[in-house]
């Protein structure tokens, strides 16, 4: 009994170590981002905060976030909310291919989406050039715009009012709209006196989260705004970065804190808006109500299957056609089909063996660290008062809300100088980068396990603990085997992130240590869109297949643990 | 007033049935319950009524006008009927009186009169100080209350209730069947009752569908569905008592003491014929059948006792005092009712 209790109590003060140490890691960098901005304050205007805050440049930027992440929120908002809308309360047929290519786009890494669309449009386009329909030599490319960004940063974040919005029309209760036609209402009047009242705070949840994402999206204004010299806030902190190096840290420092505090502004804006409009709901939410579109159902189909062609099948079959020309200009013909680029990325150039690489190691050791440490991070983080549950939450959450560059300006003032005791310097390394991921990605490996681990039966440990069972024993027999499903949902997640990420690493990379994310926005600027297009239509290859894959794991998980899965 | 009439109603999902041939006549005003176990297709064939389901066949009519068959289909909000659902089903984005007042609302009513009709049927279930609240600062049996208001406030002619007492405690839920009987004789409305609880059913009801896998079993009185179930199976549902295979006696033959206790004399088992006793027709005395005290419990007003025949059948009885457990007494039994057996 003695050897029991006292096993308990060392697994508790270790897990209890751990956690403390997680979130220092998860508070740290931003800590450090915020003494940096705020630092020399009493040299006036001489101060970083002072210098940033009077540059016209800076306000241009702020001026072309809000308008671009604003134009993209009521896009995502026009879209996701038509597809949430007629997928969950009609009977369409084909819902659950419907929702996998909707969701497709969020997956996408923002830079190839902008790509794709990039070789859909403009006079060099081999798709258009192939079917005969490009503009004349000469014209603009329409997407190296603000409105090209708005628009593409509109479609990326639209699953997430998507999912925000089918959440809150899931759980309307089948009763509440019932209700409403017996006591006389026509289909027309149920939507709107009681669907949209009821889900408007899905509506907000969805459209701040659209926004926020947009406000820290880089590569979408990257690709599309530096060379119309269209600067939003992270493309300024990166081009600054990228022309001075780190002797403007202290500036860039109080350039990101200008982004976080926007990004906390909007999330705050969301909680208090929602807040006020989020009802108890009572009643059996298990089939929301089915409306019957009868004779216009085929039409709502091919409304929605059109649509899906324009923002889904037709920049990715640009893409692809792009992948297979031998030059950019040139139409495809069955003469001129070559998979030269593809020979010439996966065979020739080392740098692309050595990216991938780089992504698959980053990425896959992320996931399998955020693995281990989310089992007892959940497994304790339960056992604490509700109080400190959420508070450490927030803390492991914050690194993932602020936007990527904001965290690598972060990471860069916290380890561009030799890490003290161990005299390791992180700069410059891979290291670095590894160290970003985790802290990024830790939130989105970790909800999974505390939401399955909340819908364990608590019995289920108990009865192994009275047949013996010690505090690891039970972690590993018991525990674990059931939550192995999450745990791996996670990871897969964290994975499909970290591989294609490229807002971090674009300002953390350094010769060598390139990744996946970067190479194609190098390749890109550096005009060989050919091979850009090669390598992001493996890319998607990739992403479609892990989501694959983690659809056939979807019958061993909690109900939302798989985005695009209700 | 017009009657509801359901003539052979059937609803197939895929290949289940889930009601089957259905035909019912209910006068107006006439207070129904449905009532069956779960999965027996009474909530089925609440939701045809309402129109939230199609029929697969057969026909509803109210009156002359036909509400649904397998071509037609009237959909529910014009059937002007009223619902409570097992959850309530209260709008959380309006408040009482808003909730209460929508129905009228839609019927274009506004100004003066909208607000009378809401406050009469706020005063009904004596909520009137309640107008202002949201549904979710209320008690479970005020919303019940809310719930019913808001389908009394257009005067249907039809009001459908979906297990509503299921979510309330057994203290709240006799004084809303008092509400229930109340708001019956006020309103005149036919109501239709869907319940799993006999004795909800029983205590409110003028009459009482039985049903089972989708089937009726019998539609009848509370008392006829006592005194003279059908079969078996009905007999265990409803009511205590004890089910005797006896060698003689046809279906529905109510046998007297004399003939009971001659077949039950001879039974030893091998009789065919089930025969049901309720505990009330079973006297304890000085002669009758040999049986064993197995159990006696403890009821408030008597005893309950489980004896056992000389053939091992069980038989329930009542006592007004003890009797040791494993005593042995004599049984008369002074009435029994032959049931159709169970397929």
């Amino acid at each position: 009994m003695a050897s029991v209790l006292s096993h308990g109590g060392q697994q508790r003060r270790l897990f209890s170590l751990l956690l403390v140490l997680i979130v220092l890691l998860s508070l740290i960098p931003s800590l450090r981002l915020l003494l940096e901005a705020l630092s020399d304050l009493g040299q006036g205007t001489g101060s970083p905060l002072w210098r940033v805050l009077t540059s016209t440049s800076t306000w241009r930027a702020l001026w072309h976030s809000l308008y671009t992440s604003t134009l993209g929120m009521l896009l995502a908002l026009l879209l996701g909310g038509l597809f949430a809308f007629v997928i969950t309360l009609t009977d369409v047929r084909g819902k659950p291919w419907l929702v996998f290519c909707f969701m497709l786009p969020m997956m996408i890494p923002p830079q190839v989406t902008a790509l794709s669309w990039l070789q859909l449009s403009g006079p060099a386009s081999p798709l258009l050039n192939s079917l005969g329909i490009a503009p004349a030599l000469g014209s603009p490319q329409p997407l190296y715009s603000a409105g090209g960004i708005a628009l593409l940063l509109g479609i990326q974040s639209a699953p997430l009012v998507f999912l925000a919005l089918r959440t809150s029309l899931l759980s309307l209760p089948r009763e509440l709209i019932e209700a409403a036609r017996i006591s006389g209402a026509s289909q027309a009047q149920v939507w709107g006196h009681m669907i949209l009242p009821i889900t408007r705070s899905g509506l907000i949840v969805g459209g701040a989260m659209a926004f926020i994402s947009s406000l820290g999206n880089f590569g979408i204004p990257a690709m599309l705004g530096i060379p119309a010299g269209y600067l939003v806030l992270p493309t300024l902190i990166y081009q600054r970065m990228a022309s001075f190096g780190t002797g403007v840290l202290a500036e860039m420092a109080a350039l990101s804190m200008l982004i976080g505090l926007l990004a906390l502004a909007g999330v705050a804006l969301q909680q208090f808006l929602s807040g006020r409009s989020r009802f108890g709901l009572v009643g059996h939410s298990g089939r929301p109500h089915d409306f019957a579109l009868g004779r216009w159902r085929g039409g709502v189909e091919a409304v929605l299957v059109t649509m899906l062609a324009v923002i889904l099948v037709a920049p990715l079959a640009a893409l692809v056609v792009s992948s297979l020309v031998p030059a950019m200009g040139v139409p495809l013909t069955p003469e001129t089909v070559s998979l030269e680029a593809f020979r010439e990325m996966l065979g020739r150039q080392g740098v692309t063996r050595r990216a991938m690489r780089n992504s698959l190691v980053l990425a896959g050791g992320a996931a399998l660290m955020l693995m281990a440490l989310s089992l007892p991070l959940a497994y304790h983080l339960q056992r604490l008062p509700r109080r400190w549950q959420g508070l450490t939450l927030s803390a492991i959450e914050v690194p993932y809300a602020l936007p990527g560059v904001v965290l690598a300006v972060a990471c860069i003032l916290l380890f561009v100088r030799p890490l003290p005791i161990v005299q390791v310097t992180l700069y410059g390394t891979l290291g670095l980068i590894f160290v970003a991921y985790l802290a990024r990605f830790l939130v989105v490996c970790l909800k999974p396990v505390v939401a399955s681990l909340a819908q364990l039966d608590p019995s289920l440990e108990e009865a192994a603990q009275l047949a013996g069972a010690g505090p690891w024993r039970r972690l590993a027999g018991i525990i674990f085997p059931l939550m192995a499903p999450a745990l791996f949902a996670g990871g897969i997640l964290v994975f499909l992130l970290a591989v294609n990420e490229l807002t971090v690493s674009a300002l953390l990379w350094s010769a060598g240590n390139e990744t996946l994310g970067v190479l194609i926005f190098n390749l890109d600027e550096g005009g060989e869109s050919v091979l850009a297009s090669a390598l992001a239509v493996l890319v998607v290859a990739l992403v479609a297949g892990l989501m694959l894959a983690l659809n056939l794991l979807a019958a061993w998980l909690p109900k939302g643990v798989i985005p695009w899965k209700a | 007033m017009e009657g509801l009439s359901i003539e052979g109603v059937g609803k197939r999902f895929g290949d289940q049935h889930a009601v089957r041939s259905l035909s019912l006549e209910i006068e107006p005003g006439e207070f129904v319950a449905l009532l069956g176990p779960s999965g027996c297709g009474k909530t089925t064939m609440l939701r045809m009524l309402a129109g939230f389901e199609r029929v697969s066949a057969g026909r509803i009519a109210l009156g002359g006008r036909l509400w649904a068959d397998t071509t037609h289909h009237l959909p529910p909000e014009q059937r002007n009927m009223g619902m409570v659902f097992q959850s309530y089903a209260l709008w959380p984005h309006m408040n009482v009186a808003d909730n209460v007042g929508y129905p009228v609302k839609l019927r274009g009513i506004g100004g003066n009169d909208y607000r009378r009709r809401v406050r009469e049927a706020l005063a009904l279930v004596r909520l009137e100080a309640y107008a202002e609240r949201s549904p979710q600062e209320l008690s479970g049996g005020q919303r019940q209350r809310v719930a019913l208001a808001r389908c009394l406030v257009t005067s249907p002619s039809v009001v459908l209730l979906d297990e509503p007492l299921a979510n309330l405690d057994r203290h709240l839920r006799a004084s809303m069947e008092e509400c229930f009987r109340d708001f019956h004789h006020r309103t005149g409305a036919t109501l239709v009752y869907v319940t799993h609880d006999q004795s909800e059913a029983m205590s409110l009801a003028d009459r009482i569908a039985v049903m089972k896998a989708g089937e009726l079993v019998q539609w009848a009185t509370p008392e006829t569905l006592y005194r003279q179930p059908r079969s078996e199976w009905l007999a265990g549902f409803i009511g205590d008592g004890s089910v005797l295979s006896l060698p003689g006696g046809t279906p529905g033959q109510v046998l007297a003491t004399d003939m009971l206790m001659s077949l039950a004399s001879q039974a030893s088992g091998a009789g065919h014929q089930p025969v049901l006793v309720r505990p009330e027709h079973v006297q304890l005395g000085e002669q009758g059948l040999n049986a064993r005290v197995e159990r006696s419990i403890f009821r408030g007003e008597r005893y309950e006792l489980s004896l056992r025949l000389a053939d091992l059948t069980p038989l329930v009885a009542y006592s007004p005092r003890a009797i040791a457990e494993g005593s042995e007494v004599k049984a008369m039994l002074t009435q029994g009712w032959c049931l159709e057996a169970d397929a």
